[in-house]
C-alpha cells in the first residue's frame, strides 16, 4: 500500500528526515517510535503534504501513485488520513457542517453520491458510537473550546466517518488521561480492517498496550535505526531510547 | 414661482412619465444651473429646489475628506461629472465581449442568467423583465396595509408632506461633504412609509421596486416607520455591478418613531476594479437613523465590492429605551480600501447598542474599522457592547481599528472586545487534509468567522452572502 524509499525532508533549511525506508501493507499496523526531535511528526506531516516541509529526496508510492506529486486534498481524497497532534480550531463552523463537507469531498472522489444533511445524520449516529459520544458535540464549532482529550476524540470521529485506507496517527496519545486513551484506542481498533493500514506515531509504549502493532520502528536522527515486532516497544520501554540512538554501538 | 401644490399638480402631468425630454443629459460640471436643471427635469416643488441650492452653498465651503479616513485617492474633479442623465441614456456597452472577463466569470459562478448578466454589466438589453409584473402585485399587497413603497421622485410628487417633514431630518444637508453633494444633486432612490402599528408583511427589496434601474450615483433613501410600525428593508445585490460612474455618494435616512422597528440589510458588491484597482467604484455613503422612545434600528451590511468604501451606518438613540445595532462584514481583496464602521449616539435613558464588526483583508487590501460610541449626559444607564474582529489572509494586506469612546454619564456601561487573527497555514492544511480544496477551505473558515453577522441577515440573503464571500476571496491565498 505504502512504499517509502530514501525519503529526505527539511524545514526552514534544516534537514529532519535523512533517508527513510518503510513498507506498509494493507491490514497492518505500524508503530513509529522515537525520542523527541527524531523526526516522527515530520514523517507524518510529510506523508500528508504539509507545505512547511520540503521534500529533498526519495520517493513515496501509495496505492501505485506518486504520493509526493499529489496536493494535500488529493491525498486525503485518495484515502490518506492524518490524525493531528494539535488539531486546529475553526470558530463558527459546526463540527457537523465541517465533517459533512469533508465526507462529501471524499465520497465525490470515490465516485459515490454526496450525502444530504439527513442521510449524513444517519451515518454520523453510527460513527459517534466509535468514540462514545452523543450528538451534542456536532453542533459545537470544530475543536473550538474543546479540551485536549475532546480534540483527539474528534480526530478519531473524523477518521471513522472518512474511512481512510491509510491512517497516520500523530501522537494521538499525548495529553490523554487513561479513560480518553481507552476510548481513542478502542476507536482505532474498531476501525481496523484487512484493506486498510495504520501508522501510529508515538513517544510512549503506553498506547501500544491498547493498539497492538504488527511492526515497531525506531526513528532516530531522521532515520529508522531499528525495526522489529511488538516486543521491540517493550524493550524500548525497559531500556530507554539511549539504547538505540547510537546504532553503531549496538551493531 | 407658483406654489408647491400647483407645481406639483402641473408637473405630475408634465413629467409623470418618461418622455423624450428626459433623454438628454446635463452638461458636465456643477453649478446653480445644474441643480436647477435637475430639479426642473424632475418637476420638483420650489421648497425642494431651495433645499438643494442651500445644500450646494454649504458644500462649496466644505472640502473632500482626505486627512482622517484611512483611504487614499486622488482628489475628484467635480466639474468633470455629469450630474443628470436619464437612466436610458447611460452609455451601454455593445455586448458582453466588452466586459471584464473576470466579472463574467463571477456571474457564471453565481449562476446568474445571461439576460441578467447584461443588465448588471451595463450592456444594452431590449428584453422586458418579469419583475415588472411581479413588482406590481407586490405593490398592491403593500397598499392594502397602507404602506408606501416607491421611488423618491414619486414620493416627492405623491406624498410631499411626508417627504418635506422628514427629508434631511436625520442627515442634514450640511452633514458632511458627500452628504451635502448628494443633497444638492441626488438623482432618485427609494421611499418607504409604514403607518402606525403596521408590521410590514414582507421584506422590502429594491429588486422589486419598479424603476429601480438607473437610480444612479447619487441615490437617496428615506424610510419612515411610524409609531409601533416595523419594516425590514433589503438593499443591493450579490452580483457585482458595473457602472460607468466612478463616484457614488448615497444617503440613507431612517426614522423610527416611538416603538417602531427598522431593520436595514445591505449587500454591497459594486465593481472593485481590475487587479490594480483601476475602474472600481468609490462608494462614499452616509447612512443614519434616529430611534425614538422604545424604537429599534438595526443595520446589517456585507460589503465586498467597490475600490473604496467609506460608510458608517449610525444610530442616534434619541428616545429612552431605544436600541441600535450594527452588524458588519467588510471584505477587501486586490487593491480595495475600506474605512467603515458606525456611530452610536446615546441620548435617551437606558439606551442600548450592539456593534459586531468583522473585517477580512486579503491581497493588498486595506480594511479599517472606525466606530464611535458616545454617551451624552442625560443617557442614564446607557449600555454598549462592541466586538471588532479582523482576519488577515496573506502577508500584504492590512487591518486597522479606530475606536472612539466618549462617555459623559457615569452610569453608562461599555464593553469592547477586539481580536485579530490570520488564516494560518495550519488552519488551511487541516481543512485540506480532510479533503477540501483551498477555495472551499477559505470560504468555510471565513464564513465561520462571519457567522454572527450572517445570522442577522434574512435567510436567502444570508445564503447568497456566504457564496459571495467565497468568490470575493478566490485567489487570495497562494
Amino acid at each position: 500500500m505504502l512504499e517509502i524509499r530514501g525519503l529526505r525532508a527539511s524545514a526552514g533549511g534544516n534537514e529532519i528526515l535523512r533517508g527513510i525506508d518503510l513498507t506498509v501493507n494493507a491490514g497492518e499496523v505500524h508503530a513509529i517510535m522515537g525520542p523527541n526531535g527524531s523526526g516522527k511528526s515530520t514523517l507524518a506531516q510529510v506523508l500528508a503534504g504539509h507545505p512547511a516541509y520540503e521534500v529533498t529526496g526519495g520517493r513515496v508510492s501509495y496505492l501505485g501513485q506518486d504520493l509526493l506529486e499529489m496536493e494535500p486534498e488529493e491525498r486525503a481524497q485518495a484515502g490518506v488520513f492524518l490524525a493531528f497532534q494539535y488539531p486546529v480550531e475553526i470558530p463558527g463552523v459546526s463540527n457537523a457542517y465541517f465533517l459533512r463537507a469533508a465526507c462529501n469531498e471524499i465520497r465525490k472522489a470515490r465516485g459515490l453520491e454526496e450525502l444530504d444533511p439527513m442521510d449524513f445524520l444517519d451515518v454520523l449516529e453510527e460513527k459517534l458510537k466509535v468514540v462514545e459520544w452523543g450528538p451534542e458535540i456536532m453542533s459545537r464549532a470544530v475543536n473550538s473550546g474543546f479540551s485536549g482529550g475532546e480534540k483527539k476524540r474528534n480526530e478519531i470521529l473524523q477518521m471513522a466517518v472518512l474511512e481512510p485506507r491509510l491512517a497516520v496517527l500523530d501522537e494521538t496519545d499525548s495529553g490523554l488521561d487513561i479513560d480518553a486513551l481507552r476510548i481513542v484506542a478502542g476507536g482505532v481498533n474498531r476501525l481496523r480492517r484487512p484493506d486498510n493500514a495504520t501508522i501510529v506515531v508515538t513517544h510512549y509504549q503506553r498506547l501500544l498496550n491498547y493498539i497492538v502493532p504488527d511492526y515497531v520502528h525506531v526513528l532516530s536522527g531522521g532515520r529508522i535505526v531499528r525495526s522489529g515486532g511488538k516486543e521491540l516497544a517493550l524493550e524500548l520501554e525497559a531500556r530507554g531510547y539511549d539504547w538505540v540512538e547510537a546504532p553503531a554501538g549496538v551493531a | 414661482m407658483s406654489s408647491p401644490v400647483e407645481t406639483l399638480v402641473n408637473n405630475e402631468y408634465k413629467y409623470g412619465f418618461v418622455t423624450d425630454i428626459d433623454a438628454d443629459a446635463a452638461p458636465r460640471g456643477l453649478n446653480d444651473e445644474t441643480i436647477r436643471l435637475i430639479s426642473a427635469k424632475k418637476g420638483e416643488p420650489d421648497w425642494l429646489l431651495d433645499w438643494r441650492l442651500r445644500a450646494f452653498r454649504g458644500w462649496q465651503k466644505m472640502s473632500e475628506p482626505h486627512s482622517w479616513p484611512n483611504i487614499h485617492y486622488d482628489p475628484i474633479d467635480y466639474q468633470d461629472i455629469i450630474y443628470y442623465s436619464a437612466p436610458r441614456t447611460a452609455k451601454p456597452l455593445g455586448s458582453l465581449d466588452e466586459v471584464d472577463p473576470k466579472l463574467l466569470e463571477t456571474y457564471t459562478k453565481l449562476g446568474i442568467p445571461l439576460s441578467e448578466q447584461k443588465v448588471l454589466a451595463g450592456v444594452a438589453v431590449d428584453a422586458i423583465f418579469d419583475s415588472v409584473s411581479v413588482g406590481t402585485s407586490y405593490k398592491a399587497r403593500l397598499l392594502e396595509e397602507g404602506i408606501i413603497f416607491c421611488s423618491f421622485g414619486e414620493a416627492v410628487r405623491e406624498h410631499p408632506d411626508l417627504v418635506r417633514t422628514y427629508l434631511g431630518s436625520v442627515v442634514p444637508a450640511s452633514d458632511n461633504f458627500f452628504a451635502a453633494l448628494n443633497a444638492a444633486v441626488f438623482s432618485d432612490g427609494s421611499f418607504v412609509y409604514v403607518p402606525k402599528g403596521v408590521k410590514c408583511p414582507m421584506e422590502l427589496s429594491t429588486y422589486f421596486r419598479i424603476n429601480a434601474e438607473g437610480t444612479g450615483q447619487f441615490e437617496r433613501t428615506l424610510i419612515i416607520a411610524d409609531e409601533g410600525a416595523s419594516v425590514s428593508y433589503l438593499e443591493g445585490c450579490t452580483a457585482p455591478r458595473r457602472d460607468t460612474n466612478q463616484l457614488h455618494a448615497a444617503v440613507v435616512e431612517l426614522v423610527a418613531l416611538d416603538r417602531a422597528s427598522i431593520k436595514y440589510s445591505t449587500v454591497q458588491n459594486w465593481y472593485a476594479g481590475d487587479e490594480n484597482g483601476v475602474g472600481g467604484i468609490y462608494n462614499f455613503v452616509t447612512k443614519r437613523g434616529t430611534a425614538q422612545t422604545g424604537a429599534k434600528i438595526s443595520w446589517t451590511q456585507v460589503e465586498t465590492g467597490s475600490a473604496i468604501t467609506w460608510k458608517y451606518p449610525s444610530v442616534i438613540l434619541q428616545g429612552d429605551d431605544s436600541v441600535g445595532e450594527f452588524y458588519s462584514v467588510a471584505v477587501v481583496n486586490g487593491r480595495q480600501q475600506a474605512d467603515t464602521g458606525t456611530k452610536m449616539i446615546h441620548m435617551g435613558r437606558n439606551t442600548r447598542s450592539t456593534i459586531v464588526s468583522k473585517g477580512i483583508s486579503a491581497g493588498r487590501g486595506q480594511n479599517s474599522y472606525r466606530g464611535q460610541v458616545k454617551v451624552l449626559p442625560r443617557a442614564e444607564g446607557a449600555r454598549n457592547y462592541t466586538q471588532c474582529d479582523s482576519m488577515l489572509i496573506g502577508n500584504r494586506c492590512g487591518a486597522h481599528t479606530f475606536p472612539y469612546i466618549d462617555v459623559q454619564n457615569p452610569s453608562a456601561s461599555l464593553e469592547h472586545e477586539a481580536s485579530t487573527s490570520k488564516i494560518g497555514e495550519d488552519q488551511l492544511f487541516y481543512c485540506k487534509q480532510r479533503g477540501l480544496n483551498t477555495e472551499n477551505a477559505i470560504s468555510m473558515i471565513v464564513n465561520g468567522f462571519c457567522k454572527e453577522v450572517f445570522k442577522e441577515l434574512p435567510m436567502e440573503f444570508a445564503v447568497e452572502a456566504q457564496k459571495l464571500l467565497g468568490i470575493s476571496l478566490e485567489g487570495s491565498v497562494g
